[in-house]
């Protein structure tokens, strides 16, 4: 699939439907900042579900510090309800190595003990270097190493795809 | 072209040394303020640490005594998960004689990452810096009259969280300024974020006047000094370092400089009062107003693990 196809506002409303199929009873939503966050906002008002989603910085537990240093303006982790014993669904909006997803899921341990953690991503770009995978995907996209490839937000709340090729 | 550039900062720009918040840029600062709101909140979690300084050994170097602060930079190497070792220098290697860079060698040799340094003698951090391996990292906790930057940070942090914004403030600073390392840092840094006005209030004796060459303005009369402040920002009289008569007595300087209820009214209604510790009750603060509403004084402590956590994670992610 060209990137040029990538519908985010059609992925969304793919997200919406499997995030409702793999969510547990009872379960919560936790978005990983900064797009993840941007689609729980949205899931928790199209889901009804009650209350603020959690929204969880993959900041502090990052396995790149020594060679990249602190992450600069990533908000902090915001978990508005109980973690131990809940079912959680993880989302985010592109899953590539699955660091930041490894990441995250320390940061969300370090507020408790999960019944489970459930992965849901609108893009999964391949390119695994851990083994981590989601439960759910609403597209699947293979893209060159130096591209870049995160969600954006325009001021009306409408996601598209940003697109940044690295300088070789 | 040979250039100097600031030895706090990489060729990036990037902090790799704390040494003095003379110098940095506002990014720098921001960057630092930020990444405090951060770990501000590690301390409401069930694990209170997170791993970026696991593995690396801080090593605290306390020349000169304090329990304050030397805790809380422990408490900040450990909720960032590094391995904490205080030497209690004063009673050890250099009072046999040992110079500080030898020490700095054989502390170095044991694997050191990081030196937090406290000394009586100004400019003893940057010596370190100089001399130290690159992948070793300094943090000033204090150097004899000249720099306290973590604290004058954590001042910003507690001015920013009561206040938002820097750009209307007036922010008075009171006592004894001419011994206080945490002054001068408190002036670099509300100068480098663009807080307006800056005054600098005490006797003659305690104030030194080349202040106003900073854009600072200096007042020895307090009612003036106070009036329409939205920061207060008490210092303690330093008795350990007055020597000779600056002072006329204690209860003088309280009666005149003190901060008292009636003085604080002269302020906005909503004015802080901030105080870097520890605080002489009777004289430069009156306890109701170290107790009171108005007071941020405890909130300060809480920040200033933040803040140390802010400056040790950042200036350990950045390579030389």
């Amino acid at each position: 699939m060209s990137t040029l196809l990538l519908d985010a506002e059609a992925l969304y409303a793919d997200l919406l439907s499997g995030v409702r199929r793999v969510m547990p009873a009872g379960g919560a939503l936790v978005g990983v900042w900064s797009g993840g966050a941007w689609l729980v906002e949205r899931l928790q008002r199209d889901l009804k579900l009650e209350g603020a989603p959690g929204v969880i910085s993959s900041a502090l537990h990052r396995d790149d510090f020594g060679s990249r240093g602190m992450a600069a303006g990533a908000d902090p982790t915001q978990l508005p309800f109980e973690i131990e014993g809940r079912a959680i669904v993880l989302v985010d909006d592109v899953l590539y190595t699955g660091r930041t997803t490894r990441a995250a899921i320390n940061e969300l341990f370090d507020f408790g003990r999960p019944a489970s953690v459930t992965l849901a991503v609108l893009v999964d770009r391949g390119g695994r270097e851990l083994p981590i995978e989601a439960a759910f995907s609403a597209a699947r996209v293979a893209l060159p190493r130096e591209q870049r490839l995160s969600l954006a937000r325009d001021e009306a709340g409408r996601f598209s795809f940003d697109i940044k090729t690295k300088a070789a | 072209m040979l250039s100097r550039r600031n030895p706090q900062l990489n060729a990036h720009g990037e902090l790799i040394h704390l040494l003095s918040i003379e110098g940095l840029p506002r990014a720098v600062l921001t960057q630092i303020l930020d990444t405090a709101g951060t770990f501000l909140s590690v301390n409401d979690r069930e694990v209170k640490k997170v791993p970026l300084l696991r593995g690396k050994s801080v090593f605290n170097l306390f020349f000169e005594n304090s329990t304050r602060t030397r805790t809380t930079f422990e408490i900040a190497a450990k909720r960032l998960s590094a391995d904490v070792i205080n030497l209690d220098i004063a009673r050890s290697s250099t009072a046999k004689g040992e110079s500080l860079l030898d020490t700095i060698a054989n502390l170095s040799a044991m694997h050191a990452d990081m030196f937090v340094v406290r000394h009586s003698e100004s400019g003893a951090p940057y010596l370190i810096a100089q001399h130290c391996a690159p992948h070793v990292h300094v943090v000033n906790a204090g150097d004899g009259r000249h720099a306290h930057p973590t604290q004058g940070l954590l001042d910003m942090y507690t001015i920013r969280h009561y206040k938002r914004d820097f750009a209307q403030l007036t922010v008075a600073i009171v006592g004894d300024i001419v011994h206080s390392r945490v002054a001068r840092s408190d002036i670099h840094a509300l100068t480098t974020l663009g807080v307006p006005e800056i005054r600098a209030v005490g006797p003659k004796t305690l104030v030194p006047s080349d202040l106003r060459e900073m854009g600072v303005r200096v007042c020895h009369d307090m009612a003036e000094g106070i009036r329409g402040a939205d920061v207060i920002i008490m210092l303690r009289l330093q008795n350990e370092r007055m020597s000779g008569a600056m002072l006329p007595s204690a209860g003088e300087f309280f009666k005149n400089y003190g901060l008292t209820p009636d003085k604080l009214a002269l302020a906005k209604p909503d004015a802080i009062v901030m105080h870097p510790g520890p605080i002489n009750r009777g004289v430069e603060i009156d306890s109701s107003v170290a107790d009171g509403r108005q007071s941020v004084i405890l909130p300060q402590v809480t920040f200033g693990i933040a803040v140390r956590m802010a400056v040790m994670s950042i200036i350990a992610g950045n390579n030389a």
